[in-house]
């Protein structure tokens, strides 16, 4: 039995070495929500939603919800029919579901049946009655080609009463930085309410997926949200594997392993400079940068690429490090620590930031258990969750079961939590890169992996910013017939509005930066 | 009386304003990049951006008024004829009656107005945001400026500027201890007033952190010109205020030709040297969450109400 004695879901365990999955199927809405409470009363989260069209493999359409629950996650699908296909409304269950199944409606055309019915990646590019993701939408040169631009009316909402006023900002802004539109209801400086509107980065990814073989499918998943190339390649790979029942070498699983904790550092060390910045301590900007600009060297001297995109492939990794190169690594491992610790003890003393990062922007547990949050966001406000470490019932995939990440949490859930939990996980990662290069195995870096007509798989990596799904699904042809990759910034956009809501409008910015969430990601 | 040699002093006076003034902001930032261990950007830049400026064409928001248009002169005009009557050089000014000290807070007054009803004049929401904040600073701001300026108003005997600076700047060497408290009140309200960090942050992106940048975010082309050129003078204004009142040695008196040559290289010094402290200040500090502003100037106004009570108490026998 997977979660509780009374769902008539059957759970199998999805093979392959990547995080534990178990898939099941829904037989009716009425399970598929049952399960979602179920999950939601044993502590679970939503991961992630997705909807395909199965009508040429004789169904209809298909809904996909994944559950992260304490032993690995649940991927529950449930079949619709062709015809005015709905399925039962999640968000009473898990809120971080309303902007999923909004999205799912606008690309396949499958909507839940609750009240939030606006759109919301389809911002008047295509019709309503046009859903992309159908293999029947016409494929015109040029995504969306000879559709107007409709004027695209969002119903915000409207916040009243004595002195109360909107300040829309974006979705072009003063610096330039991804696009997304911020709408603040204020009373003075007071934020009463902020509604954000996504989707401005939207672009098309899911549809270019579709009938790409396995090798062009890397390379794309590898550019959906590019400060995270790393975790999206290493999940799309596990789930083409999972799909194909291939495994990766183990020194490809430590090589993955050491990409992934090398783009976890870089994007901290850049964040934590981005905050001190943003609090006007471009100092901290400055130094942070010239240690981040030094580890993307070495990245692009060890990998050819500063960012390591296309490194990670199904069934291994396209690039190999030899003894100097970990040595290399290690000596730079020592030096940023050094310096990394220095500045800590600069931002730990500074009164001035201090004041600016404790207590601004606070989601406690409660709340982050609530919107479903992961990653480094819930691990700042407490929450244990981290696909790298140990937990009861819980064991990580290869090569992380062996390498004993130590979870670092805080439980302050404010800026200063998520400052100090980005310190923590970079001496952490720093560890873990030492213990890589000494515990580096021999032997193959790749194996070959031919598509599985018809399979599919789910692959689930702790990414920096926290967990990044890929689902994939093979065509009769071996190409891909749909491919989901899902950012954790669905789950924490949503956290941000909360964040925002006891603090002052020039706060903003800083709890903002505090999460530094993909648009591109979510845009998909 | 007006000499040949005042009116040739005040002219060169106000000449050497609009020269200096943007490169000390070229210096300020210069000196802000070698602290954080950055590459410095030419000393020159402000006046490359000036260049860039007048050369751009106008783009004018669609609700735009003629106060909107006007506001970049009138605010650029006070800057200029507050750099005028500011003792920098020379305290042989034949501007100077023409508004004495109290009449220069309120010629940076003017110029906030101006430039807060042009902000809120087009109607963005930025503009009405940056509009408001410069208000809460201004209101706090100018109250301790002025309590600085009666402190020192009440040494000389008179609230001209120049009578200020001369007594201060050629009596036998006195100590007075009320200046002391007036000099740290003045420099809070120097970072306020010309938007600085701790209070404000010259070089932000962020449109919801800005105060003087907003208001000026719909501005283009030589308006933005005026306005960044303004906000230069402002910053050697305060500065050039600052000096002749703390350290007015140097400051040539009446109309003694040779003084004011050898005054030249002894501001420009100066200034350096409030260039860098300024820039060192910036650099180890945070900005400040906005309602924090408050008390940071209400710390100002009662260190300049400290002052004019040392003055009072202690000093009122000298």
């Amino acid at each position: 039995m997977f979660l509780c004695d009374d769902t008539a879901i059957e759970f199998t365990p999805q093979p392959g070495a990547g995080a534990p999955v178990w898939r099941g199927h829904a037989p009716s809405g009425d399970e598929l929500k049952d399960f979602a409470a179920a999950a939601h009363l044993a502590g679970g989260r939503l991961a992630a939603i997705w909807g395909s069209d199965e009508r040429q493999r004789g169904s209809g359409f298909r809904l996909h919800c994944v559950f992260g629950l304490d032993r690995g996650h649940a991927w529950v699908s449930f079949d619709l029919p062709a015809d005015e296909p709905s399925y039962p409304d999640l968000s009473g269950i898990f809120s971080a579901a309303n902007r999923m199944q909004r999205a799912t409606r606008d690309m396949v055309g499958i909507a839940a049946d609750g009240d939030d019915q606006r759109p919301w990646l389809r911002h008047g590019a295509w019709p309503a009655d046009w859903y992309p993701l159908r293999h029947d939408a016409v494929h015109a040169a040029g995504m969306g080609a000879g559709f107007d631009n409709l004027p695209s009316d969002y119903d915000f909402v409207q916040v009243g009463g004595e002195g109360a006023h909107e300040i829309p900002v974006g979705p072009i802004h003063a610096g330039i930085i991804e696009p997304g539109h911020f709408r603040f209801s204020v009373i003075g400086e007071r934020v009463l309410r902020l509604e954000q509107r996504l989707g401005y980065q939207h672009k098309g990814v899911e549809k270019l997926f579709i009938g790409a073989d396995m090798a062009h499918g890397a390379r794309l998943v590898g550019r959906v949200s590019g400060d995270s190339t790393c975790a999206y390649a290493w999940a799309y790979a596990d789930a083409v594997e999972a799909a194909c029942g291939v495994a990766a070498p183990p020194r490809a699983l430590m090589l993955r392993a050491l990409m992934l904790e090398r783009e976890r550092v870089a994007n901290h060390l850049g964040d934590l400079g981005a905050l001190g910045n943003d609090a006007a301590f471009a100092f901290g900007l400055t130094q942070f940068m010239r240690l981040k600009e030094d580890w993307l060297r070495l990245n692009h001297k060890l990998f050819g690429h500063r960012f390591m995109m296309d490194r990670i492939t199904p069934g291994g990794v396209a690039a190999d490090v030899d003894a100097p190169a970990l040595a290399a690594m290690v000596e730079q491992c020592g030096v940023i620590g050094g310096e990394v610790k220095k500045l800590r003890t600069l931002y730990d003393e500074h009164a001035g930031l201090q004041d600016r990062f404790v207590t601004t922007g606070v989601i406690d547990a409660a709340l982050a258990r609530e919107l479903s949050l992961t990653g480094m966001a819930a691990r700042a406000s407490g929450l244990l969750l981290d696909g790298r470490t140990h937990r009861q019932g819980y064991t990580p995939p290869p090569p992380y079961a062996t390498l004993g990440v130590r979870p670092v949490t805080d439980e302050r859930g404010d800026v200063a939590a998520r400052v100090a939990v980005r310190f923590d996980e970079i001496s952490e990662s720093l560890r873990l890169l030492r213990e890589i290069a000494v515990g580096m195995p021999s032997g193959d870096t790749r194996v070959a992996v031919a598509p599985v007509a018809g399979a599919s798989g789910l692959g689930v990596i702790e990414g920096w910013r926290g967990e990044v799904l890929v689902g994939v699904q093979f065509d009769k042809d071996g190409k891909l017939a749909r491919a989901h990759p899902h950012d954790p910034s669905w789950q924490i956009w949503p956290a941000l509005e909360h964040a925002v809501m006891k603090d002052i409008v020039p706060d903003f910015p800083l709890i903002n930066k505090s999460f530094n969430l993909s648009y591109s990601g979510a845009d998909l | 009386m007006i000499s040949i040699s005042g009116l040739l002093g005040q002219a060169f006076a106000i000449l050497l304003a609009l020269v200096l003034a943007p490169l000390l902001s070229g210096w300020v930032g210069q000196c802000r990049a070698w602290l954080q261990n950055r590459t410095a950007p030419p000393l020159l830049l402000p006046y490359y951006q000036l260049q860039k400026l007048f050369h751009k064409d106008v783009v004018l928001a669609h609700g735009a008024s003629s106060l909107f248009r006007a506001a970049p002169f009138v605010v650029f005009g006070c800057m200029v004829l507050a750099c005028a009557i500011i003792p920098s050089l020379s305290t042989d000014l034949p501007l100077a009656p023409a508004a004495d000290a109290i009449a220069l807070v309120g010629v940076f007054g003017l110029a906030r107005v101006f430039i807060s009803l042009a902000a809120m004049d087009v109607g963005t929401s930025f503009g009405s945001l940056g509009g408001r904040r410069e208000m809460l600073i201004g209101f706090l701001a100018e109250p301790a400026l002025l309590m600085v300026i009666f402190t020192l108003a009440m040494i000389a005997q008179s609230t001209s500027v120049a009578t200020i600076v001369e007594t201060l700047a050629h009596r036998e060497l006195v100590i007075y201890p009320s200046l002391a408290f007036a000099g740290v009140a003045f420099t809070f309200v120097s970072f306020a007033e010309n938007a600085r960090v701790p209070v404000d942050n010259p070089a932000t992106h962020l449109e919801l952190t800005m105060i003087h940048e907003a208001m000026i975010l719909e501005y283009s082309g030589r308006y933005l010109a005026l306005l960044e050129w303004a906000a230069s003078l402002k910053l050697y204004a305060y500065s050039c205020l600052g000096l002749a009142l703390f350290f007015p040695w140097g400051i040539a008196p009446g109309d003694d030709l040779l003084a004011l040559v050898a005054a030249i290289p002894l501001l420009v010094l100066k200034l350096a040297i409030g260039g860098a402290l300024l820039a060192g200040i910036e650099t180890i500090n945070a900005k400040v969450r906005i309602f924090r502003a408050p008390e940071f100037l209400g710390t100002a106004f009662m260190l300049a109400v400290l002052g004019l009570l040392v003055r009072l108490l202690l000093e009122s026998k000298v």
